[in-house]
């Protein structure tokens, strides 16, 4: 492979960590929102926030982009770059799954917790933030890091939409030599060593905020929860 | 936005030919996931670890890396070392290989919760290994990860679109065909967006029920 083939490998690299950077944060903010809504006293609350779950979760990551790409546009009259659609759609599906781990992280939380901070009168906002938060999220790391692990894999959708990201650069690069196996071989061994790195990361996030709460972190994630499995 | 319930209309016979081919590949890749997965899971619990350590660090490279980018390798780089396919076994293949990576920790999950006293009572009924596993442990593991398996299912229907890539005209192909031809983007793409929200919700009903009647 020549230089110029390099480069256009590494710009793919850059797009994939750009719209992975991106769209965790969006995921991340929709699985707080929504795995919060859901334990809300309001049924209504509730209702709808876990109907939009069953949705997102419900449907296909890819055919969500096509959707984004391709409805929304004439839909509402306005068109997204090309980035901020990937974010769009990648946020909002995998931000459905992660809103099913924080609402059972939530849930595991011991109950007399909430009943200690109804006990000393505190907000319910305040037993969110103070009580159930702190030590909801440590237990939510394992779990996160699968679902990113399984995000950066869905990163690789958008080059079906012809956006320049690791995958495209692979396609291009493949019809520049006529020749695959080298390519895929290490577009694979790429997307291979960032996931890798993502879950040390997030092995060394867990163990920070674990200590926090005086726990010791989990030795091995056992098996990964089926990212989209049931509605 | 406007809607054109004669273009839903025009879109239904394509529609119900991605359908099959969705529901054909989904059949087919469960299939080879389930085996290829008890396989992986047997051969971790091998005695060798020049065994074991191979079949863990394939697993974990196939786990890791996108379904989307091994779906061009298989496409593209077996015809290159002389293996032709059809584009959907290709692709069968591939989401099947996939996904044993996954139901291969399903299962080992489930042999692992097999109390050690069948262990045990096999030993002392002198049952040969090969029995011991066929009679008694795997019929007990495997109905205790059937739901988790189901829910692989669900989850392996929504990566079938990705097969459009290597031209397996399934569900979203026939939308994106459609599309392309009538200039419809609209339709076809939600027409499919909501029949993967219907099928995979049944989906789970059934698997609901299933989980009620297995494990107890």
């Amino acid at each position: 492979m020549t230089s110029g083939l390099w480069e256009l490998v590494f710009k793919g690299i850059w797009t994939t960590v750009q719209l992975l950077f991106f769209s965790a944060i969006l995921a991340a903010a929709v699985s707080f929102v929504v795995g919060v809504l859901r334990t809300h006293r309001l049924w209504i609350v509730r209702f709808l926030a876990g109907f939009y779950t069953e949705v997102f979760r419900g449907t296909s990551a890819l055919v969500m982009i096509f959707w984004v790409f391709f409805v929304l546009p004439p839909a509402f009259g306005w068109q997204l770059v090309p980035m901020w659609a990937g974010t769009l759609a990648l946020g909002l599906t995998y931000g459905a799954y992660g809103s099913e781990i924080v609402r059972g992280a939530l849930k595991a939380v011991d109950p007399a917790q909430q009943e200690g901070g109804i006990a000393l009168s505190f907000t319910p906002w305040q037993r969110m933030r103070l009580i159930l938060l702190p030590q909801a999220v440590p237990e939510m790391i394992p779990p996160f890091s699968n679902l990113l692990v399984e995000l950066l894999k869905g990163t690789a959708l958008v080059s079906v939409m012809g956006m320049g990201d690791l995958a495209f650069s692979g396609n291009l690069v493949r019809l520049a030599l006529q020749e695959s196996a080298g390519i895929y071989t290490y577009l694979l061994l790429i997307y291979f060593v960032i996931a890798f790195l993502l879950t040390r990361l997030m092995r060394g996030l867990e163990k920070k905020l674990k200590a926090g709460v005086g726990k010791e972190p989990t030795r091995e994630v056992k098996v990964p929860e089926p990212v989209g499995g049931g509605v | 936005m406007e809607w054109d319930w004669s273009a839903v209309g025009d879109f239904m016979p394509q529609f119900w030919d991605g359908l099959l081919v969705t529901l054909q590949a989904l059949a087919l890749g469960s299939l080879i996931s389930f085996v290829l997965g008890l396989v992986w899971a047997l051969l971790m619990r091998a005695p060798s670890r020049f065994v074991r350590w191979p079949v863990g660090v394939v697993t974990e490279f196939v786990r890791n890396t996108p379904l989307l980018v091994q779906l061009f390798f298989l496409f593209y780089v077996l015809p290159e070392w002389g293996v032709t396919l059809s584009a959907l076994a290709t692709g069968v293949i591939g989401i099947g290989l996939h996904y044993s990576t996954y139901t291969m920790q399903v299962y080992r999950a489930g042999i692992e919760a097999v109390p050690p006293g069948q262990w045990e009572a096999a030993t002392a009924l002198n049952l040969p290994r090969v029995r011991t596993w066929q009679v008694v442990i795997l019929p007990q593991a495997i109905r205790r990860v059937v739901p988790a398996l189901g829910n692989y299912v669900i989850s392996m229907l929504k990566d079938t679109p990705m097969l459009m890539v290597i031209t397996v005209l399934e569900m979203l192909g026939q939308a994106r065909l459609f599309a392309q031809e009538h200039f419809q983007f609209t339709e076809p793409l939600t027409v499919i967006g909501v029949a993967f929200i219907v099928i995979s919700y049944l989906a789970s009903l059934l698997l609901r029920s299933l989980e009620r009647r297995l494990v107890r």
